[in-house]
């Protein structure tokens, strides 16, 4: 049995630990609120950015001219996943599950013949899916604190990868990121990046059929899509921000909880060791006193 | 009278409010905004400068935009903007 220094100092440590998780999961609780605004503040940029995208594009036809962006390849053998991450771990399975749904999307794709490469934003998303596909990771960045990051810096992530797309090196783009739905319930998702994906229903028909255009639609759409890969990637930075603020909050819940049974546990224990140690002193004393 | 006039960046929604007049710098040239104007959609001038008349008469108000774009529905006016200062 533990000695009771021994377990003192066990209490101890445990009652650190509790204090630590504890002042994590109120940080966490803390950026979250701000998170989350971020996430919904930048909500109605992405949102009419396509609807006008899904209105221009459905006027347009699809030819040869036509961006690149817009009318893909014309293949579908080199996929490329962005998997969205963050760089810091201590956020329960935030950023696992975001890596397994990419990792069980990757498999599907290579058991169909296809060829999977990985674009890894966030550092634990690399190490994670360095395990299993080490030579397939084309580059990786390091975002830093989600929540600070700013539009300029995921832009230039977005210039990259259309460049990366026009340059021939990918046909098709995935996005992989967390969707936050509530301080509980993180999702993680996949939407296609490149070329655009079109949801035809909120494009309005009859209406929009007398706007004007300046200049033309062809021109306005090479400008609007790469802005819209920008935008989509700022999306899934700010969701991942909120995911990643609540999935920590919970964690650390779960850990101070644990760690205020773990303290009931060690002291029932202390306790118990203390009265042994005292019944068997005394049992000592009193049979030395009978033995005269 | 009014013209439903709404900015928004990719990181907030910076105004959405009634105003009399915009003065939006199209790629082809400014053009005025007022309430009923046709449909139609325009890409702005890199670092141009929105101005916008909340009353008829007075002096306008400025806003300095960057990679923008402009809508006008029957909804009225939505400039979209990498930033606006």
């Amino acid at each position: 049995m533990a000695s009771l220094k021994a377990l003192k100092i066990r209490i101890n440590s445990v009652k650190s630990t509790q204090k630590i998780t504890k002042a994590m999961k109120m940080v966490a609780a803390a950026k979250l609120k701000r998170a989350q605004e971020a996430a919904e503040a930048s909500r109605p940029y992405a949102e009419r950015l396509e609807a006008v995208v899904s209105s221009i594009a459905s006027k347009v036809s699809v030819g040869p001219q036509s961006p690149k962006l817009l009318a893909g390849s014309g293949k579908d053998q080199v996929h490329l996943f962005v998997v969205a991450t963050s760089d810091k771990g201590l956020a329960g399975a935030f950023n696992t599950n975001i890596v397994r749904l990419a990792r069980r999307r990757a498999l599907e794709l290579q058991a169909e013949g296809k060829t999977v490469k990985f674009y890894t934003i966030g550092k634990k998303g690399k190490d994670q899916l360095a395990r299993t596909f080490r030579n397939d990771i084309v580059h990786m960045v390091e975002p830093g604190d989600l929540g600070k990051l700013g539009f300029e810096q995921v832009r230039d992530w977005g210039a990259d990868l259309t460049a990366r797309f026009e340059a021939g090196e990918f046909d098709v783009a995935h996005l992989f990121f967390s969707k936050f739905v509530s301080v509980l319930t993180q999702e993680p998702t996949e939407i296609q990046l490149m070329p655009v994906a079109l949801s035809n229903d909120n494009a309005p028909a009859g209406a929009a059929a007398s706007v004007d255009y300046e200049p033309d639609e062809e021109e306005i759409l090479a400008d609007l899509l790469p802005r819209n890969v920008a935008v989509q990637l700022l999306r899934a930075q700010r969701e991942n921000a909120a995911s990643e603020q609540g999935s920590k909050m919970t964690a650390m819940d779960n850990a101070t909880r644990n760690a205020g049974d773990m303290i009931n546990k060690l002291t029932i224990q202390y306790n118990r060791t203390r009265q042994a140690a005292i019944t068997t002193e005394l049992v000592e004393i009193i049979s030395g006193a009978e033995a005269l | 009278m009014a013209l439903h006039f709404e900015l928004v960046t990719p990181e907030r929604l910076v105004r959405s409010e009634e105003v009399h007049m915009v003065v939006v710098p199209g790629a082809e040239g400014d053009f005025g905004v007022l309430e009923g104007h046709s449909p139609m959609m325009s890409t702005l001038r890199d670092d141009a400068v929105l101005q916008v008349w909340t009353s008829a008469g007075g002096a306008p108000e400025t806003i300095t935009v960057a990679g923008g774009f402009a809508e006008v529905s029957g909804k009225g006016l939505t400039v979209l903007a990498e930033s606006a200062a």
